[in-house]
């Protein structure tokens, strides 16, 4: 069991930069996300982390010991293949038992680990088959047990529900948050899915463009978005950017925006530009004599909340609002924000102006 | 069960597909079935008109199978006079064979010599090929190396001309270096004939081995080598059999170099064949059974292949 330190790794192929100036740490037993677009550079920095692929330069440290430059058979780090990538000529067992052989463990030994772990996992009854006939979920579990069967320091799990049917992800997803919770080890899983990371995660990182965007718990990041980028890529509908220009001194609870005054958490930082207000769905409401005004343009009814789209002078804004409140199309309201939720970006370079609300959260 | 399906073919489709399997290898088998059946004819039945083809029938094409062209491939005999024959009667029914010419049996001839010179160099250069192949082709397939591309292209070019066009050349450097008429001159010519072939049908046999197989090996604790050998050559299996096959078939029979190149001690069989010459006119038996029994390793070691070359075929369709 493990602690994983990312410090300044980068990983460049030829003149393309996979993965850019990335610090980030990952606490013993901990159930980590890296969470980000396609081609983010997500799996280059888990493949770094296995010692698959070496960094151009920074460091990682494993239980404070720098191993960015081991292989991976001196890392005991496991790694969930995102097509599982089991021996197509062993069968189950020997797929499970193929990492305790190259330790030389005694047949006994193995025989008995492999049992165990194939209970645990709920494969006892295919263990003698080939793996060339196995379910998707079946093999999920084979390359499973593979990986925890010789109890390494962490995890590294790329995408292990992606090639899975929808039905059988959730399914799967539980069984692997339980199996974690079970063994308690440092698992880092790669997913591009924001609801998989907000539902499994006690930590996210959010990558974008070979960067690191933002890292945190689900509730931070979802609550104190660092970059728009991460304000847009979490949550659905994603949060709210209001756009305006405007100027803010240190110390500021409320801004004009839009001829209309209103409060925000405290300020840290003093700004002059282009700004976006930004405000989660959740926290804007509709209520007929507020001063800033907005026009129905589309309601989308979702069982006990609906999305009202209402257009205004900073833009499309969403709502997410009780059914029972009335809002039809053509109408015009009046809308409220809560104001300690808010958080305020530079729309320039992406970055959210640090605040009360967010003063803890954000690093750099 | 419906009566229609798109993935399974009709009944008929299947009778005609057989059909025509059938009958190609009936018309391919046709020349090997002649071959072998002259090997057991006498010299007389072998150029019969019409031809003979009944084994053991008394009928117009019946003939009685002999031992005889097997006895004069493998043995040289001279004629004696009528005394001698008398005084020393058969030792052994190969040599009753040959009394009936008046002949005796002096010894064996150099066709068992030729054939193992030609399983030594045939064997030889094929592994040597397939295992450099395979070496070379994992290289360039999993590693940066600079100029892969360039590599590559000088490796295919030396199959750009028909290999005999450098035999002048190569008739000089091989005088020079010691290596005519040698086992180990003809396996590295072979070799380097092959090589070529071995490389790039390796290549992409093994490009199309995911990596994940051999990283998931480092993950469990092997090093590269042991990766390469437990988890990627089984995979590359098939590759490896069609590639040994195809270079197993140049080496073994090839003419011209052979002829050129060896002459007492490293020739091989299909430069010696030709030699087999009978008293009045072609001893076709006898040829016919050294084509027969020339013909046996490749057609067995194919068999003995043949069940990774399938499994491999339905291997991919499943995989894919
Ligand atoms: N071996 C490689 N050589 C060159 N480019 C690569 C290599 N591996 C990944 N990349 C590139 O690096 C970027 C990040 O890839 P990856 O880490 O796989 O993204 P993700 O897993 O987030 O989708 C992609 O643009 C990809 O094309
Ligand atoms: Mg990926």
């Amino acid at each position: 069991m493990a602690q994983i330190v990312i410090k300044n790794v980068k990983k460049q192929f030829g003149d393309f930069t996979a993965v850019r100036q990335s610090s980030f740490t990952i606490e013993d037993g901990e159930f980590f996300m890296l969470l980000g677009p396609s081609g983010c550079g997500k799996t280059t920095t888990l493949r770094m982390i296995a010692g698959l692929e070496l960094p151009t330069s920074g460091e990682i440290y494993l239980d404070g010991e720098e191993i960015s430059q081991r292989p991976p058979s001196e890392r005991d780090i496991a790694f969930v293949f995102q097509m599982f990538a089991l021996y197509p000529h062993m069968n189950v067992r020997k797929n499970i038992s193929y990492p305790l052989v190259s330790q030389g463990m005694s047949r006994d030994a193995v025989r008995s680990k492999v049992a165990e772990v194939s209970k645990i996992l709920g494969i006892e009854d295919i263990l003698d088959r080939p793996v060339g006939g196995l379910s998707g979920g079946d093999r999920q579990r084979v390359a499973l047990g593979r990986a925890i069967v010789r109890e390494p320091k962490a995890f590294m799990m790329d995408e292990p529900l992606g090639a899975l049917d929808a039905e059988f992800r959730e399914h799967m997803a539980e069984e692997l948050r339980a199996l974690h919770d079970r063994m308690g080890a440092t698992t880092v899983y790669v997913t591009h899915d924001q609801l998989e990371a907000m539902q499994m995660g006690d930590k996210i990182v959010v990558m974008n463009n070979a960067v690191v965007e933002q890292f945190g718990t689900p509730q931070e990041i979802y609550d104190k978005p660092a970059t728009m980028f991460v304000a847009d890529f979490i949550g659905s509908p994603s949060m709210n950017f209001l756009k305006f220009h405007g100027k803010l001194g240190t110390g500021a609870s409320a801004l004009p925006m839009h001829g209309v005054d209103f409060d925000v958490p405290q300020t840290r930082e003093p700004f002059e530009g282009d700004m976006a207000f930004g405000v989660r769905p959740e926290h804007v409401s509709l209520s007929g004599d507020a001063k800033f005004r907005a026009e129905v343009v589309a309601t989308e009814y979702l069982g006990t909340t609906q999305i009202v789209t209402l257009n205004t002078a900073g833009g499309d804004v969403k709502a997410r609002i009780s059914s029972e409140q009335p809002a039809r199309t053509g109408e015009t309201v009046g809308l409220e924000f809560n104001p300690e939720t808010i958080t305020l970006f530079d729309r320039q370079s992406g970055r959210a102006l640090k605040s009360e609300l967010n003063e803890g959260v954000l690093h750099g | 069960m419906s009566s229609f399906s798109v993935t399974e073919p009709s009944n008929r489709t299947k009778w005609f597909a057989g059909t025509l399997v059938i009958l190609y290898a009936v018309i391919t088998m046709i020349p090997l079935v002649w071959i072998a059946l002259t090997g057991f004819k006498s010299p007389s039945d072998a150029i019969a008109y019409p031809p003979k083809y009944v084994i053991g029938s008394d009928s117009e094409a019946g003939f009685k199978p002999t031992l005889e062209g097997y006895v004069n491939l493998f043995t040289t005999r001279t004629r004696q006079t009528q005394e001698f024959l008398d005084a020393n009667p058969p030792e052994n029914w190969a040599d009753e064979i040959v009394r009936q010419y008046d002949m005796v049996i002096v010894g064996p001839s150099k066709f068992g010599e030729r054939f193992l010179n030609s399983v030594i160099i045939g064997f030889g250069s094929t592994f040597l090929s397939v295992f450099l192949g395979t070496l070379a082709a994992y290289a360039f397939s999993r590693f940066k190396i600079p100029l892969a591309d360039d590599l590559l292209f000088f490796i295919l070019s030396t199959r750009m001309m028909p290999p005999i066009a450098v035999a002048i050349p190569i008739f000089l450097m091989y005088r020079q270096l010691g290596l005519s008429d040698t086992h180990l001159g003809m396996i590295l010519l072979y070799t380097g004939v092959n090589i070529s072939l071995a490389v790039w049908l390796l290549k992409s046999f093994i490009d199309g081995i995911p990596t994940e197989y051999e990283e998931a090996a480092l993950i469990d604790g092997y090093t590269r080598f042991q990766a390469f050998y437990k988890v990627v050559l089984p995979q590359a299996a098939t590759g490896i059999a069609s590639t040994a096959i195809f270079c197993l078939i140049f080496a073994w029979n090839e003419y011209a170099f052979a002829v050129l190149l060896t002459t007492a001690n490293a020739q091989t069989a299909p430069p010696f064949i030709p030699t087999i010459i009978g008293v009045g006119g072609l001893d076709w038996p006898a040829i016919a059974a050294g084509v027969t029994i020339f013909l046996l390793p490749v057609m067995i070691f194919t068999i003995l292949l043949r069940k990774h070359l399938l499994r491999g075929i339905t291997f991919g369709a499943v995989r894919k």
